[in-house]
């Protein structure tokens, strides 16, 4: 089978050209370094199949980062490429093309953003831009899908390059390419242009941050919040509920299999969270209480990701992420991981170094809670006012600038400085939002509930088998004496490793007091990554690093667990 | 001439000498910052943070360090 590259610059528009050539949905967004690692798909060539990569980003062919030793990997055991080059940073990325021409790989040039380059005053010559290169040169563009069933029909000529230059004068040579293709004219500011510079100024830039994470956040809360209580709730309430307790009576309201189903009823009725029976608390959980939230997260990060915001915010909080042994850009790792730590750890791949994936990786699995993680705690503790709400993230936030400061300075090494290339504002388009948002809803439903309902049959087994209680005697001098939690807690801490929100979840029948909640929701945020997590933080980390990384994990939970106990009985 | 650090916000310099060992120079070239581009400055942040220019079309983040090994020429 023929393997297709889509290579070129980071930011261009490959994975929106990977889908509109294969139809497998890959996230695309505004911002250098979305694919972190390679997506295969496939479609039709001739009357056989082809194999297409949307390989990571790359400036060059000599890495600089993990994401990019991906793609010259890559680029060794690809039969055909497709060089998706920006339009409108003709020269930079010309000199990506250079490079490819001397691997000899077949190329065919995919010249991308054509719609922009129009706003901006430049024209291309694209028809002596094919004969310099000696391959074919097809204007696209991506987002709207223009120019891709060209791009397919020309895949047949893509060929060797027959242009001529010496390695030490690549750049000459792009100059010299550059001079004869592309003729720019008149160009005025737009208003996104200065809100580009606006934002990006630290005395217009910070409090136009501060206030788009509160819009932000705000809005999350909102949707949120309006999806539960006028949509999810109700429908649970008035037509699952009727048809559960038909179910409930019919088992005989009792025994192993009533149980597993249904749950235990509460005084007689079926409680969604408390009951924990598969069919109630299994769909209740992850469908009525998180998903909404999922949801309305992934809509305002898709926003803001589309929008080329992010980067931004990046350079805004570089200073403070240098004193946690970090740079700007790994606020897109964190960012990532609030609405699930999975992406959030393969994120950590933007990053230079192995000790600030160790850093980033490890203080996001700390503190960092997901979006379903804090969904339910949301639920849980939010009955009980705002305050509450606060100690549990206020604790994180805070525990993740002490914990960055100390492995800062107990890791040798430095953290290297912030380059990244920050792309301009682009209104996002409604079409590739939705389908972005799709893509990861789809995903949570599919790898979450699963998940859950796993959890809560696991939950059930351990019960009856008498082994959270056996358990629960065994660590009850940490988990009563340390923590100050009822010892029947731990049952949480082990379905916490399977799912962090049925966990939060199982704190509400111990009827724990305030002061214990936060303490366990803390603690349930912090001391270990779920399994899904877990896996690839290995795979990111390797073994070794994964260890001390769980250490510390483990550790820190205990003190801050222990210390807010102590301060919170007081 | 002066480093990229000490060109003011909205002014405009030419690169004429990178201060630093193959790997920098390769890395910076990489993101289309070489000698004779002409750079000019977006934002610079407070104590000692990034600052941000554009080249052509395209806008950088570079961190203090680095800045301070790209030499520039500027009329004034």
């Amino acid at each position: 089978m023929k393997r297709i590259l889509l290579i070129g610059n980071p930011n261009v528009g490959k994975s929106v050209i990977f889908s509109r050539l294969t139809g497998v949905n890959v996230i695309a967004s505004n911002y250098p370094g979305t694919t972190v690692e390679f997506t295969k798909g496939y479609m039709r060539w001739g009357d056989e199949k082809a194999e297409v990569i949307d390989v990571p980003g790359t400036y060059g062919l000599e890495p600089n980062s993990r994401a990019e030793e991906v793609a010259v990997e890559m680029l060794k055991t690809g039969d055909l490429v497709i060089n998706i080059v920006d339009a409108t940073n003709l020269e930079r990325n010309l000199n990506l093309t250079l490079q490819l021409m001397k691997s000899g790989k077949p190329v065919i040039i995919a010249l991308n953003l054509c719609d922009e380059i129009r706003h901006i005053g430049i024209q291309i010559h694209v028809k002596k831009l094919a004969r310099i290169f000696g391959v074919p040169v097809i204007p696209t563009c991506a987002i709207t899908g223009e120019g891709i069933r060209k791009l397919v029909s020309q895949l047949f000529n893509a060929r060797s390059g027959t242009i001529d230059f010496d390695e030490d004068k690549r750049w000459e040579k792009v100059g010299e390419i550059i001079s004869q293709v592309q003729k720019i004219t008149h160009r005025h500011h737009t208003f996104l242009e200065r809100l580009e510079d606006a934002s990006i100024k630290p005395v217009s830039g910070i409090p136009l941050a501060v206030l788009i994470v509160l819009i932000t956040f705000g809005v999350i809360r909102l949707v949120g919040e309006g999806l539960i209580n006028y949509l999810f709730e109700p429908l649970f309430e008035n037509l699952w509920a009727p048809l559960m307790l038909k179910l409930s009576t019919s088992l005989g309201s009792g025994g192993f299999f009533h149980d597993v189903l249904i749950g235990k009823l509460i005084y007689g009725k079926i409680d969604f969270v408390e009951s924990l029976g598969l069919l109630t608390t299994g769909f209740f959980v992850p469908l009525a209480m998180v998903l909404p939230y999922v949801f309305s997260f992934y809509l305002a990060l898709s926003f803001l990701e589309d929008s080329g915001y992010l980067p931004r915010l990046g350079v805004l909080v570089d200073n403070v992420m240098h004193r946690l042994g970090l740079h700007g850009l790994a606020i897109v790792p964190m960012m990532l991981g609030l609405g699930c730590n999975v992406p959030g750890a393969l994120a950590t791949r933007v990053l230079e170094t192995e000790r600030e994936r160790f850093i980033s990786a490890t203080l996001m699995a700390i503190c960092v809670p997901c979006m379903a993680q804090i969904a339910m705690i949301v639920g849980l503790i939010g009955r009980s006012g705002i305050g509450g709400m606060g100690m549990v993230f206020g604790t994180l936030f805070f525990v993740w600038v002490i914990l960055g400061l100390f492995l800062n300075r107990i890791m040798k090494g430095e953290s290297p400085e912030i380059f990244v290339e920050i792309p301009p504002y682009r209104l996002p388009y409604p079409g590739a939002l939705w389908k972005k948002l799709w893509i990861r809803t789809k995903g949570f439903l599919r790898e979450a509930v699963p998940f859950v309902l796993l959890g809560v049959f696991f939950v059930n087994i351990l019960y009856t088998l008498g082994i959270i209680e056996f358990i629960s005697r065994l660590t009850a001098p940490v988990v009563t004496g340390i923590l100050g939690l009822p010892r029947e807690a731990v049952g949480a801490l082990i379905v916490g490793f399977l799912r962090k929100d049925v966990a939060v979840g199982m704190l509400l029948p111990l009827d724990l007091s305030f002061s214990q909640l936060i303490v366990a929701s803390v603690v349930l945020a912090m001391y270990f990554p779920c399994v899904a997590t877990f896996v690839v933080l290995i795979r990111e980390l390797g073994v070794k690093n994964m260890m001390k990384s769980a250490l510390i994990m483990i550790l820190s939970a205990l003190v801050v667990g222990g210390f807010l106990n102590l301060v919170l009985r007081s | 001439m002066i480093d990229l650090t000490q060109l003011k916000v909205g002014e405009s310099g030419r690169v004429i000498e990178i201060q630093g060992g193959f790997g920098m120079v390769r890395r910076l070239e990489s993101l289309g910052i070489r000698i004779g581009k002409k750079l000019t400055k977006v934002s610079s942040q407070f104590m000692n943070g990034p600052v941000t220019v554009r080249i052509d079309n395209f806008q950088v983040a570079i961190g203090r360090g680095m800045a301070r090994k790209i030499i520039l020429k500027v009329k004034r």
